[in-house]
């Protein structure tokens, strides 16, 4: 039997083909969307896998170090590694800050990070890992930085050694990682003129700058200055050791709080991102609404563009499932054209997005089902109008 | 015949273009679902283990000090009456640097100077005191002698001679007086005089010079102010004995020893750095910072090198030659092991590792868990499984520079 489809796109195929891949781009817009989604969750279970940690020791009464800021002393991870179940325990420091190069300047999560311990990047994808315990840095690819890039970060520059690639903050902020010491000061260190003005403050101050007492000034603007905190500690639980049961006896006989990774997990993801994750999902949702109005909007208009055809089909006596069957053959033929480009473009365009788009293969199997119904419904409200048509158009009209 | 032959032309030419269209679109597909997305192999960069040596440093960062610094103040307090040098200022040994107000310390001196005058004097009198008992004890002793004489002759009568011996016993008695008065005066002389030097000795005391030969650091306080004992008005140091007091990462000082040979780069010139030895590790390290001290002394003094500067340290270690080695970032953490990932015959295998020594350029000594030959991963895109699939490729867009 001939295909009176086939024949009917044969017949007029660039309409076909350029109608199919403007829905196409629409639909590649829309697995965008879906894939900025994603990509924000990825961001956030990232962060999370880089770290390499079970556990996330932090200031009590926080949802630290991503949610919320918090402060600890550096030499409680001690106490931890005494802890039974507890393999590794290590000092991190987290800021989001400008990082300078040269004039211009990059957003970035500098990470303060002890070598061989969690907390260090992963793997690399060019250079070397930091060998000197101080001045250098691994930075994302995303910063762009090059190997060699002399970076200021606070009053020190830093020379880039290594990079990595998707290590970003809950936020898509790219990585850099420092060296614990020089991440500490960076994060508690003034600038030159606040320093000289607290100097100043202090030794005004008649209690601290005691006559009868020298040195009492000079030992209290020292410890003005020096700073032994950290954001948090990461600890990876000896094998065979539940990581819940040691985060319950750190809770318990530390005085500070622990979260698992499934804990972790639902902060950043239930709290960190929860406005900005719902706000993509909305546009996400119009815009899957808006796209099959379009599809349908077009399998109507090109049906009803054939209306004359379908009336001489008609008349020469072409059943009624014949014609159904051509409509919705070139419905289903032109939501096929329109996934494939819209899934090439998506994926052509994603990494040239700033933050990351994580294209997953289910939701791409989900949107071709989703383009596929649509496109039976939208024919059907073809097929109605071609059913309805007076044979007789076909002569008189 | 000629339109219904082009006729099926065109037709063909329509169904080629199409189908031409309709292959590109599937080939283009297939291309994006599998080089990109999750479902892409992982790119990679490869690299052989070799033998080779390993130039292994320690790295740290220290203060510019002067191993001999002199804090110069009083021993009492007091009031600063004047300075005499400024900072900046080269002195000698012995110089005099700054002068405490005596207050009433003059006024005691000269107490105490008139005291030991009066205190001689008192000695005089004693001596005069003592010849004078002499002269009666001489003059008593032959009056006493004639009328023992005169009394055996019977000119005299007893009570006569008695009298006289009597008087002899007394001037006796008067001399022995009188020369115990003048031990006892030339004795307040003695504590009058120790009294005198004392206070002079107080006096100078006030006088603040340089213990040796340096330059002055510091000038803390001004004529006129007050210091507590101890409380330093000027600070000097010898220029010759600048040193670097480095601090080393406990976990990064293993090696750290006298006499390795260093260099030391400035922060105020960092193009140039300056050779240096070791000179001393200090027993006790930072248990706060977990670090350790190290002293290193410059080989030849940098001219213009202020203290409190911070500088930049490295040093060197003996190499380890051959060696087994990879680049350190091959080195990957998997939980608690440290190992490499190895491929062979096409498949991933994690590889635990022993590592050694670790140069600055990022070269790592393997002790144990590879052979020379054995084809390791170096950088990925992403981390790595076991089941990862993995496409080997030359650069993975990170550019040097």
């Amino acid at each position: 039997m001939i295909s009176l489809a086939g024949r009917d796109i044969l017949h007029s195929w660039g309409k076909f083909v350029l109608t199919g891949f403007g829905l196409g781009l629409l639909i590649g817009v829309t697995f965008t969307m879906a894939g900025v989604y994603r990509g924000m969750v990825d961001d956030a279970k990232v962060l999370l896998n880089n770290s390499g940690a079970d556990l996330w020791v932090v200031q009590k009464d926080t949802l630290g170090p991503y949610a919320e800021s918090s402060s600890i002393p550096d030499d409680l991870y001690r106490g931890i590694l005494g802890l039974s179940g507890v393999a590794q325990a290590a000092n991190v420091t987290y800021l989001t800050m400008q990082v300078r190069r040269g004039n211009a300047d990059v957003r970035a999560m500098v990470v303060g990070f002890e070598p061989g311990q969690p907390g260090e990047p992963g793997y690399l994808v060019a250079g070397r890992r930091i060998t000197r315990s101080h001045y250098e840095a691994v930075a994302d690819v995303k910063t762009h930085f090059a190997l060699g890039d002399l970076i200021r970060i606070r009053r020190h520059d830093y020379t880039v050694v290594g990079l990595t690639q998707r290590m970003v903050s809950s936020g898509g902020d790219p990585m850099v990682f420092i060296p614990l010491k020089d991440a500490q000061e960076a994060q508690f260190l003034k600038d030159n003129d606040a320093i000289v003005n607290s100097r100043a403050r202090t030794a005004v101050n008649p209690a601290l700058n005691r006559p009868g007492v020298p040195g009492l000034l000079d030992a209290i603007s020292a410890s003005q200055t020096s700073n032994h905190n950290v954001n948090a500690v990461l600890v990876r639980v000896a094998d065979g050791h539940a990581a819940e049961a040691v985060a319950q006896d750190i809770r318990r006989w530390k005085h500070l709080q622990a979260y698992t990774r499934e804990q972790m997990e639902d902060l950043l993801i239930a709290k960190l991102i929860a406005t900005a994750s719902k706000q993509i999902g909305m546009f996400l949702m119009i815009l899957t609404v808006v796209s099959a109005a379009i599809v349908a909007f077009i399998i109507y208009t090109m049906t009803l563009g054939k209306i004359r055809e379908i009336a001489v089909l008609k008349l020469i006596g072409t059943q009624n499932r014949t014609i159904a069957g051509m409509i919705l053959q070139q419905a289903l033929g032109l939501g096929l054209v329109g996934f494939v480009v819209g899934k090439i473009a998506a994926s052509i365009w994603a990494p040239a997005f700033p933050k990351y788009v994580l294209l997953e293969p289910a939701d791409a199997v989900a949107g071709f089902v989703i383009v596929m119904i649509v496109c039976v419904l939208a024919s059907t409200l073809a097929i109605r109008a071609a059913l309805k048509v007076d044979p007789g158009t076909a002569i008189g009209g | 015949m000629t339109i219904s032959f082009m006729k099926i032309h065109l037709a063909l030419t329509r169904k080629v273009w199409f189908a031409v269209f309709g292959v590109a679109l599937l080939l283009a597909f297939g291309w994006v679902a599998t080089t990109s997305g999750p479902l892409a192999p992982i790119k990679v960069i490869v690299t052989q283990v070799v033998k080779g040596e390993v130039a292994p440093a320690l790295f740290g960062i220290g203060t510019v000090e002067a191993q001999r610094a002199y804090l110069i103040g009083p021993l009492v307090a007091g009031r600063v009456k004047r300075v005499l040098v400024d900072v900046g200022d080269t002195v000698k040994a012995g110089q005099l640097l700054a002068e405490m107000d005596p207050v009433d310390l003059d006024k005691r001196v000269a107490s105490t100077a008139a005291a030991v005058a009066r205190g001689r004097s008192a000695v005089a009198a004693a001596e005069a005191q003592v010849s004078d008992a002499k002269s009666h004890r001489e003059f008593a002793s032959v009056e006493a002698v004639r009328a023992l004489e005169l009394g055996r002759s019977g000119a005299n009568s007893q009570s006569e001679v008695d009298g006289k011996v009597q008087l002899r016993q007394s001037a006796d008695a008067q001399l022995a007086a009188a020369e115990a008065g003048l031990a006892a005066a030339r004795r307040d002389l003695s504590r009058l005089e120790a009294d005198l030097g004392g206070a002079e000795q107080q006096r100078e005391i006030l006088r603040l010079s340089a213990p040796v030969d340096g330059v002055v650091t510091a000038r803390d306080a001004e004529p006129g102010s007050t210091v507590v004992a101890g409380q330093a008005v000027l600070q000097l140091m010898d220029p010759a004995s600048v040193w670097v007091t480095v601090r080393l990462d406990q976990g990064r000082s293993a090696g750290l020893r006298v006499g390795l040979s260093a260099d030391i780069t400035l922060r105020s010139d960092s193009r140039k750095p300056f050779a240096g030895k070791v000179a001393r590790v200090e027993p006790i390290s930072d248990s706060v910072t977990e670090e350790r001290v190290a002293k290193v002394a410059f080989e030849h003094l940098p001219p213009d090198a202020s203290v409190g500067e911070m500088a930049d340290v490295t040093l060197r270690l003996p190499t380890v030659g051959d060696a087994l080695i990879v680049p350190n970032a091959s080195v990957r953490h998997r939980g608690v092991q440290v190992g490499v990932w190895v491929r062979a015959e096409g498949k991933l295998r994690f590889a635990p590792v022993k590592t050694g020594a670790e140069g600055l350029d990022g070269t790592t000594q393997i002790l144990e868990g590879l052979r020379v030959g054995e084809e390791v991963i170096v950088y990925s895109e992403r981390d790595l499984k076991d089941d990862s699939r993995i496409k080997v490729v030359t650069s993975l867009g990170g550019n040097e520079k």
